[in-house]
């Protein structure tokens, strides 16, 4: 026996073959084509768990952390400090290894954190409703969009130009197998028609700067399309909430929020509405309700929305989400709570202006963007920032998005809590080297 | 099996449609509600929508199961009871009373003709339920 | 805390446990001049947080966690979700700060650990599989599904056919309909014959040039291995349609059979179910969808490839279809499934299916008496059976579920699939020995003798949990979906 996850020995295997009344455990797979049976893998030999360890290890140390090396990346994923009560408690295996809560007696633990995630949402957002979360910012976004088309009846979809222009190409593939028409609209370009399902809005935009959400408002509703807002999370700790200013359907990134970076992944989209539009909302929501003797506990409700039960007609096929995730962003908004969090995005706020001002005063370096930011802005640095990055590189620093694409010699920085003075300090010498 | 209410004709589909004085109350039969367990929402047109007979009218949730309701007769939807909406037990509690749907000023009273009447249906149900197992 | 207390747990949010003024964490000072704030009119009034203390934190979520049923805590035989165990190393692997503190838009020379990672996974899942090319984008099941379907759109549109129906057999999961009307195509069901397989006559006359493909789940969702397969396969493609595998059950033929190798030409799999990922309460999963060579110019962006330098890099497929998720996917999970497939090998990854395929056919052999097996075959991973002896009684397959709950045992999938009556679907995995396979053929045994002596006894189940039924009926007709302030109520 090579697999240590299998109790079964040869002896039991021989008393469940006579059971079974086969001869073989071969036999079983009888139904198999045989010219097709038995390809044989060819896969590297197993790895004992010291080994496993051991070269894992060594491929993570092929990777630089950003724990130990200066970082000024955002663009959709930022890092936060992660209090450690998120991973204890996501790591508890009555969490981690049970399944979607199907059966609500024996899944309490599981569907009270996602009421509890779905109501954080809402008062985050300044929303009636929230689900219990989608794959990603993107996705969500992509969802929000088909929402909209089912409930205006429109065909074409509208996005101001400064959407993270990944979540734009994640929205064109979905959009793709409605062939709805996608238009990217700059703030001042042509208006929205009645043929628009929605218009989307990231806030603070992709470059880090705050839209004129109460004027982009006006402008989705005189059309009759849905206002679609997609905030960064962080910036709720002290920003207006998209509830507040006629937001329809709210979508974001939930990362921020005690989700490890990992790569890009797993993280978990939040997803928003009002309650008219509930019955259309893509995935699973939780409800209160009571047990025969009176208790009070929750259960998956309006699910027959979902794909287990309307099927081709479900508001989305989305199945197994991103639960675990949901519960550390649970956990991690108990924690902060209503002072911590708000500190951290003030943290955030005043640290990437002392960054943004100090950069700003270095020879060759300005802001092309005006207004107001959060813990994202654009430097436009005098070479290329392909080239800056490089260097900072060699500098022991990771700089920030080249965004050049969109604005000329652009780069996106981003700080958070987590990059302490002298580091933003050795950015900036670092950049006045560079671009001396 | 208790007969169905003969001031009334049905559909195979279940719904049934009574005529009144210019206006048809619209409901699900008692063998209806009882297939799909605890109703908790119907999809129904607003007042002011056409509908055609035999054609779909709308949605009634359970639980874990949605169904298509189908339009007994012709016609202009002028009005939804708004308290089986509110509470949709009330359709499983008095599908024939309290429980009604919506109200229908008929196109052509004339196709109460073509609906089953209540000892036809009764005779349908029997052979469903016999189908049952 | 006591049982009742325990048992209450769902009256007290985490609002109503805080106090003002308290928090769990701390944090440091501003170090950095205080810039001037935005305008007042940019700014929350308020934010409406709990404010709870660490050690309170702690204890509702380690109580709440207590609430629940899992594979850590017991036997989770639920079908079509390959409920294994998960390895413990796995989860230190995936924090490890190489891994887990990466960035997804750093410089590449910086992850090229991560990308060397997901480069060898490409390659192993290709070659379980028998496909040609791997894509890791997909974050679930789901996910990894319309992945495909979109990239098939893509293939048939590149060579200017117009097809725009799906075919799925009747025994289908939900999410491969919901699936297909997503990607914008129309779904056409095929009925399943009297032995479990595919209804070839039902195939043929389904068959014609308006057809994409025909999306088949194998083993399906009976789990049985469609007997007639090769021939599927070739009536699929002389339509010049493409055959779809949903491999949510790839469990069952690790290292027995490649998918490729059938005929298929698309696959997705579920890393979260075979390759023994925590399944976290409903995810995160990951769907990596493997093609071969025809549909792999059309696979979602990015694709880790390799440089001529040996440098990883990420490329974008010619006429790929896009991204479908912000990043490159669910790379965490890429982490465990890639160690749980160094950690067994080949022949490791073989006893999985033998053991997954044994226990099963062990639990078809222990109950056949007492439950009613509507097809007469052996099985392959998992065995449904059909309550329908039990509803004469009067007793339903929910009824028998609950019951389970009692001894102590997680319920099998129910209602599922669609096409059994009373369905009991039963996929015990090959993590389970053959004592817990004993005890819980026992608990049915005696469920399917008390469904005859005292019904009653299974329609008031669970007696024994934290909770009893609740009124599903109740939460769906006046939603409760969010807690609501004093200050609002």
């Amino acid at each position: 026996m090579s697999n240590p996850y299998v109790p079964n020995t040869d002896g039991d295997r021989r008393a469940m073959l006579e059971r079974i009344g086969v001869a073989s455990v071969d036999a079983l797979f009888d139904d198999i084509p045989a010219h097709c049976r038995n390809p044989g893998l060819t896969l590297p030999p197993a790895l004992s768990e010291m080994e496993l360890a051991r070269e894992l290890a060594q491929m993570a140390a092929r990777n630089r952390s950003i724990a130990e090396t200066p970082c000024f990346l955002g663009a959709g994923a930022y890092r936060h400090f992660i209090p450690s009560v998120v991973d204890y408690v996501i790591r508890q295996g009555a969490f981690a290894t049970a399944y979607t809560p199907y059966q609500p007696e024996i899944s309490q633990g599981t569907l009270q954190s996602i009421f509890e995630f779905q109501s954080l949402v809402c008062e985050l957002t300044g929303m009636d409703v929230a689900n219990a979360g989608m794959y990603d910012g993107a996705s969500a976004l992509a969802e929000a969009c088909l929402m909209a088309v089912r409930i205006t009846g429109r065909e074409r979809l509208a996005l101001l130009s400064t959407v993270n222009p990944s979540y734009q190409r994640v929205v064109r593939t979905y959009a793709e197998g409605h062939a709805l028409p996608v238009d990217v609209m700059t703030p001042d370009g042509p208006a929205l028609s009645e043929k628009h399902a929605c218009l989307v809005v990231q806030q603070p935009n992709f470059f880090g700067y705050l839209e004129d959400v109460e004027e982009l408002e006006r402008r989705a509703h005189a059309a009759g399309a849905l206002y679609i807002v997609v905030p960064e999370p962080m910036s709720l700790g002290m920003f207006r909430p998209p509830g507040e200013y006629g937001a329809d359907i709210v979508v974001a990134e939930g990362q921020a929020l005690g989700v490890p970076l990992s790569f890009g992944g797993p993280y978990v989209g939040l997803f928003a509405t009002r309650r008219e539009h509930i019955r259309q909302m893509p995935g699973r929501l939780v409800g209160q309700t009571k047990d025969v003797d009176g208790r009070t506990g929750y259960v998956l409700t309006l699910q027959t929305r979902e794909q287990h039960i309307r099927r081709e007609r479900a508001t989305s096929n989305i199945c197994t989400n991103e639960q675990l995730c949901a519960l550390a962003a649970t956990v991690y908004l108990c924690a902060l709570g209503k002072q911590g969090l708000r500190r951290v995005a003030e943290l955030c706020y005043h640290k990437a202006h002392y960054a943004a001002e100090r950069i700003a005063a270095v020879p060759g370096y300005s802001l092309p963007l005006t207004g107001t930011f959060f813990q994202e802005f654009v430097v436009r640095c005098p070479r290329p920032p392909r080239e800056v990055n490089a260097a900072l590189l060699e500098r022991g620093i990771i700089g920030g998005l080249d965004v050049s694409e969109q604005i000329d010699g652009g780069m996106l920085l981003c700080v958070t809590e987590m990059n302490g003075r002298e580091e933003v300090d050795h950015l900036v010498d670092a950049l006045r080297e560079i671009g001396a | 099996m208790t007969s169905s209410p003969k001031d009334r004709r049905y559909t195979k589909e279940h719904e049934w449609a009574r005529l009144g004085d210019g206006e048809a109350m619209v409901g699900i039969t008692d063998f209806a509600q009882e297939q799909l367990g605890d109703l908790v929402y119907f999809d129904l047109p607003e007042p002011g929508a056409q509908v055609r007979q035999h054609a779909k009218l709308g949605e009634v949730e359970s639980v874990k199961a949605v169904s298509e309701i189908y339009a007994p007769l012709s016609g202009e939807v002028i009005e939804v009871n708004q308290k089986a909406m509110d509470s949709p037990e009330l359709v499983n509690q008095d599908p024939y009373g309290e429980g009604w749907l919506l109200k229908v000023r008929p196109a052509d009273a004339s196709e109460m003709d073509s609906l089953l009447s209540a000892e036809d249906y009764d005779a349908l149900v029997a052979t469903a339920e016999g189908g049952q197992h | 805390m006591s049982d009742g207390e325990r048992r209450d747990m769902g009256s007290k949010l985490s609002f109503g446990r805080g106090r003002p003024g308290r928090t769990a964490v701390t944090l440091p000072d501003c170090d950095v001049p205080l810039a001037e704030m935005p305008s007042p009119s940019l700014l929350r009034d308020d934010l409406p947080l709990p404010e709870m203390s660490q050690p309170e934190i702690v204890r509702y979520f380690t109580n709440l966690a207590c609430l629940n049923y899992s594979v850590d805590t017991g036997f989770y035989p639920l079908g079509s979700c390959s409920m294994k165990y998960n390895p413990k190393l796995h989860e230190d692997l995936a924090r490890l700060s190489g891994f887990a503190q990466v960035h997804p838009l750093q410089p590449i020379e910086t992850v090229q650990g991560a990308l060397a990672l997901m480069h060898e996974l490409q390659g192993f899942l290709a070659e379980i599989t028998g496909m040609h090319a791997v894509s890791l984008a997909p974050a679930a099941g789901a996910h990894g599904e319309l992945t495909s379907i979109l990239t098939v759109r893509a293939y048939l549109e590149h060579r200017g056919e117009s097809r725009h129906k799906v075919l799925v057999p009747d025994s289908a999961h939900g999410t491969n309909l919901a699936t297909v009307s997503t990607a914008g195509f129309q779904c056409l069901p095929i009925a399943s014959d009297a032995r479990g397989n595919t209804d070839l006559a039902a195939l043929a006359e389904a068959l014609d040039e308006d057809v994409a493909a025909l999306m088949l789940t194998l083993p399906n969702t009976l789990g049985l291995f469609d007997q007639n397969i090769v021939q599927i396969a070739q009536m699929v493609h002389e339509t010049g349609a493409q055959l779809y595998c949903d491999g949510a059950n790839l469990n069952a033929l690790l290292g027995q059979v490649k998918i490729g190798d059938l005929g298929f030409d698309v696959v997705q799999m579920n890393l979260h179910k075979t390759f023994s990922t925590p399944h976290g309460g409903g995810g995160p999963g990951a769907g990596p969808v493997a093609v071969k060579a025809h549909l792999a110019p059309f696979l979602p962006s990015p694709f880790v490839g390799q440089a001529a330098n040996g440098a990883y890099v990420f490329e974008e497929p010619e006429h790929s279809i896009g991204k479908v998720g912000a990043f490159h996917g669910n790379f965490g999970i890429m982490v465990r499934a890639y160690a749980y497939i160094r950690s067994l090998g080949a022949p490791g990854l073989r006893e999985v299916s033998e053991n997954a395929v044994l226990n099963a056919n062990y639990l078809l052999a222990c109950l056949r008496e007492a439950y009613d097996l509507p097809y007469e075959r052996r099985c392959l991973h998992e065995v449904v059976f059909s309550g329908s002896r039990q509803r004469a009684k009067g007793v339903h397959t929910s009824d028998v579920a609950k019951r389970l709950i009692d001894y102590g045992f997680h319920p099998p999938t129910v209602y599922f699939p669609l096409i059994v009556d009373e369905a009991l679907m039963i996929e015990p995995t090959e993590t389970e020995s053959k004592e817990t396979l004993d005890a819980f053929c026992e608990a049915m045994l005696v469920i399917a003798r008390e469904a005859e002596e005292e019904p009653e006894l299974l329609r008031s189940a669970p007696h024994d949990a934290p909770l009893r039924r609740l009124d599903e009926a109740a939460a769906a007709r006046h939603p409760v979906l969010r807690w609501q302030r004093e200050d609002q109520a």
